[in-house]
């Protein structure tokens, strides 16, 4: 199957499926990119997990995006999954506000979403409910903001010992 | 009477030991903490504590320049960091549509190959010595240190690499590094065999290992387990075979698999790679032979720095060469994925480019951090000393583990 027909079928299943929930579908470089709304992405996964033609049944990899120019769709969350036997790969993205960051869990279908969910909870302050030990995995616990989001700038602006005069500048 | 007492089981009360299994604990090869709920010496349960080396690499990589992260993926599994240090070159090429002539890719695979080898030299002879066994691991050892004279020799640095650059490698290999080459390849197969006519028939050490924290395919692959792991447990998985880069194509390779995912199938899926990677290196001299000589990177003047006497004498090499140092070369804007098979499985780098000087956003796909996760479920139910042989030979990396 090429890159463009699974793009097709996998967008043709999902409007059938799920109908208002699919957003839309393109070809972002190499990669079939879906999106959907964030209040069915369990059952998305649930949908190609157990769909007989497509079974993508390895999740490569889960991240969370912040572009805060976006107004009312912040955040975003990316996922990669993959069809072993067929050599299938598609990505999924959802967006939804800052303000309302809880985005339900796939970890029933997929327990390598545990530490990828923890890890986007923590940098990025996604709140996925349902899963079953969410908290911060990398930083530590009583840290009270979420990092990597694009409003921290990577060195702390009130440090006096990096004072500008101090080295000729 | 008391026979009735024992074997009513519901009178008697149990109470559970928790241990503290690391963060400094050496037989955990690294910095990792489980807290583990005994019940004499077997697990009932772990918790897996992680972050103890956290360095903010997604985040250092917004800030920096293309060229200056490939420092930031040598520190990832620092065993293997050339395979870290071509994935994110390559990924990189990708976004550019860079095309990278093959003797070029070539030179590439034979660096890879080798980082390869000196990664599951590590893992395997360590499996060795936590089983009691040091005498393999000071044998092999030596071999790792002739691998890294010839990163030495093409690159100048030995454990964190740097190596390559985007659009090729830095420079030619030197007719010394060939010869180290031809050496290594000589004396590495018959120090391989030593290592594993000490260990792999070994009675002690099968009896050891067999059965020593095994997980199921299916299993692994719900954990999303990659490279020796995953073909460990049964699934023939290999990025190089089911996605090749780098004209991985063109090279005749088996990829190894086990039956049980147990720590003896790990052990030799990755003896069984290092002999494959053995055979591949020799394909690649071969085929860098044919092939033009002198060529070590595209054509790509913007983004591939000049030679220097160029750059003090000729003013178009001076200014590509101010403006790659300063990071004002024209990225285009895009979105790819890119992986590699590197020591541990599938290491992808997930890059967003907004056209500005440095990615947007790298997410990196780091194969430890998602499969150690399966750690507990794969140590309960087994004794204490089996878990520390569990974790060494998942040859979990806390560089790689932790960003």
């Amino acid at each position: 199957m090429d890159k463009e027909t699974l793009l097709t079928s996998v967008a043709d299943k999902l409007k059938t499926e799920f109908g208002g929930g699919f957003i839309s579908s393109e070809m972002v470089a190499d990669y079939p990119v879906f999106t959907l709304n964030r209040d069915i992405i369990c059952d998305v996964m649930r949908f190609l997990y157990n769909d007989e033609e497509l079974a993508f049944q390895y999740l490569t990899t889960a991240c969370a995006i912040h572009y805060p120019d976006n107004h009312g769709k912040e955040l975003a969350m990316m996922y990669q999954l993959h069809n072993l036997p067929k050599n299938l790969r598609i990505r999924i993205k959802m967006f939804f506000p800052i303000n309302d960051p809880h985005v339900p869990t796939i970890t029933p279908v997929f327990s390598a979403a545990n530490w990828m969910e923890r890890e986007a909870f923590d940098f990025y302050g996604v709140v996925f409910s349902g899963h079953p030990n969410l908290k911060r995995i990398l930083n530590m616990e009583d840290m009270t903001y979420h990092p990597l989001r694009k409003e921290y700038p990577l060195e702390d602006g009130t440090r006096e010992d990096k004072d500008n005069s101090m080295f000729g500048r | 009477m008391s026979k009735e007492k024992n074997t009513n089981t519901d009178l008697i009360e149990k109470e559970y030991t928790t241990l503290n299994l690391g963060p400094t604990h050496p037989a955990t090869h690294g910095i990792f903490q489980n807290v583990l709920k005994m019940d004499g010496e077997i697990i009932m349960d772990s918790e897996s504590t992680i972050g103890y080396i956290h360095r903010a690499f997604e985040k250092l990589a917004e800030r920096r320049p293309y060229y200056q992260i490939t420092p930031i993926t040598d520190r990832l599994n620092y065993c293997s960091s050339p395979i870290n240090n071509m994935g994110w070159h390559m990924t990189v090429e990708k976004l550019l549509g860079i095309e990278i002539p093959k003797r070029v890719q070539y030179l590439r695979i034979i660096i890879m190959e080798l980082s390869r080898i000196a990664d599951h030299v590590i893992c395997n002879s360590v499996i060795g010595v936590d089983t009691g066994a040091m005498t393999g691991f000071l044998y092999i050892f030596q071999m790792r240190e002739r691998i890294y004279d010839i990163f030495e020799e093409v690159c100048g640095a030995r454990l964190t690499t740097n190596i390559g650059r985007i659009g090729g490698m830095e420079r030619d290999f030197s007719p010394k590094a060939w010869d180290l080459l031809d050496k290594f390849l000589i004396d590495f197969p018959p120090a391989l065999k030593e290592f594993e006519n000490l260990l792999m028939r070994n009675r002690i050490f099968m009896d050891r290992t067999i059965k020593c924290g095994p997980i199921s395919a299916e299993r692994a692959l719900n954990y999303s387990f990659s490279g020796p792991n995953l073909r460990a447990a049964g699934v023939d998985y290999d990025v190089r075979v089911m996605n090749p880069y780098c004209s991985y194509e063109e090279f005749d390779f088996i990829i190894p698999v086990g039956t049980n995912g147990d720590t003896y199938d790990r052990f030799m899926v990755r003896e069984g790679e290092m002999w494959e990677s053995v055979k591949i290196i020799h394909q690649a001299i071969a085929k860098v032979k044919k092939e033009p000589e002198g060529v070590f990177h595209a054509d790509v003047p913007e983004f591939f720095l000049p030679p220097k006497e160029e750059v003090y004498n000729n003013m178009e090499a001076l200014i590509y060469h101010f403006k790659i140092v300063m990071g004002e070369t024209e990225i285009p804007k895009g979105e790819v994925y890119h992986a590699v098979e590197g020591g541990n499985g599938e290491l992808g780098f997930y890059l967003i480019s907004d056209g500005g000087r440095t990615p947007y956003r790298l997410h990196m796909r780091r194969p430890c951090f998602i499969y150690y996760q399966a750690y507990a479920e794969m140590i309960r139910g087994g004794m204490l000393s089996d878990a520390i042989l569990t974790m060494s030979s998942m040859n979990v990396i806390a560089g790689e583990l932790d960003a």
